[in-house]
């Protein structure tokens, strides 16, 4: 039952968001809304961490086994990957490295100004 | 024969016998690179491609895995909910670092694509990618991308990224936990949350807010993404 109740929360949670999502103006995937939507109600302390931990713990801890049929969609796909194989992984790779870079650099000017705020 | 084929017991047994022993290997060799989702993908294409099995068959018990992917999604809120008295710990220095990371990542993949003239389904897929699999699959998804590109294009920057955070520690000359976990996180998601852990509880802490703080940052800015497109 304890478990039971725990998938009912969080497919209803699915569900909300899914009604959201056809109500929003704008673009945005129903599972980005229940996120944000979950985390409200934990913020709100409507829902706690425990009527959903066993679960949650459960999704959570097998995410990448959620993920192995849409990956193995990529058979599907490999024309455009073999054509493209350069450039995709000069993409991740070069962006990779850009992000790195950039918010390491914002977090030490915060951190410094932060600093300097407080010496004066 | 056929019909045995297309029950979705068979999907399922499938994906769950690849995952487990992906995972095995994955475990026993340490190596990054032997990425137990990867390795499971590979065993399902290799054995539907030796045995002549098409990917629609398979995905009939593949779809009802492929359900799971947002309640699991949603559960992400859990994870960064976990991490609130870190966060307000070092709330500015998170707030400036991820969002100057989700927008960079953002900005500097529209402009590789751009000038690697890829198409429109391939930058919407790769778009999302420096942020975890079920943020940037859900944001590829609505705009047009192919989630299988999608969720390659993270795990691969995910293990160069644990691959290469050591290195470019150097490079730039990190002497902060702060800095660094921040770094990683924003630009290897979970993958490099593991190295980010190694180097230590500071860092990791760090990194593990970043995945989810991009993820939120990177989904508002995928609010603008159709004019990107």
């Amino acid at each position: 039952m304890k478990i039971l109740t725990q998938v009912g929360i969080i497919f209803g949670i699915c569900w909300l968001s899914q009604c959201i999502e056809q109500a929003l103006p704008f673009t945005m995937p129903a599972s980005i809304i229940g996120m944000v939507l979950l985390l409200a109600l934990l913020g709100l302390r409507i829902v706690k961490t425990e009527h959903i931990q066993e679960k949650s713990d459960f999704l959570l801890a097998n995410l990448p086994f959620f993920f192995v049929p849409a990956v193995v969609s990529i058979m599907k796909y490999a024309d455009v990957l073999r054509s493209n194989l350069l450039a995709l992984i000069a993409v991740c790779v070069v962006s990779m490295v850009v992000t790195f870079a950039a918010t390491v650099l914002a977090v030490r000017l915060t951190i410094r100004l932060m600093n300097g705020g407080k010496k004066k | 024969m056929k019909e045995l084929l297309q029950s979705p017991f068979f999907g399922i047994t499938l994906t769950v016998a690849a995952y487990v022993l992906g995972m095995k290997i994955q475990k026993k060799s340490g190596l990054v690179i032997c990425n137990g989702l990867v390795l499971a993908a590979l065993m399902i294409i290799a054995l539907l491609t030796v045995f002549h099995i098409s990917y629609e068959d398979y995905y009939v018990g593949g779809s009802i895995i492929n359900m799971f992917l947002s309640p699991a999604t949603v559960c992400v809120a859990m994870s960064i909910y976990a991490k609130r008295d870190v966060l307000k710990r070092n709330l500015l220095p998170v707030l400036v670092g991820c969002t100057v990371g989700a927008v960079t990542s953002v900005l500097s993949v529209w402009a590789l694509c751009r000038a690697f003239g890829l198409d429109a389904a391939l930058t919407a897929s790769l778009l999302p990618k420096s942020v975890t699999t079920p943020i940037a699959s859900a944001i590829a998804e609505s705009h047009g991308g192919i989630v299988s590109i999608t969720a390659v294009a993270v795990i691969f920057t995910g293990i160069v990224g644990n691959l290469c955070a050591p290195l470019m520690i150097r490079l730039f000359r990190v002497k902060d936990p702060v800095e660094a976990g921040l770094g990683i996180g924003a630009c290897s998601h979970a993958l490099g949350t593991a190295k980010a852990l190694e180097l230590g509880e500071t860092e990791g802490a760090m990194s593990g807010i970043a995945i989810g703080l991009c993820g939120i940052v990177t989904t508002v800015l995928a609010l603008f993404f159709g004019a990107l497109l």
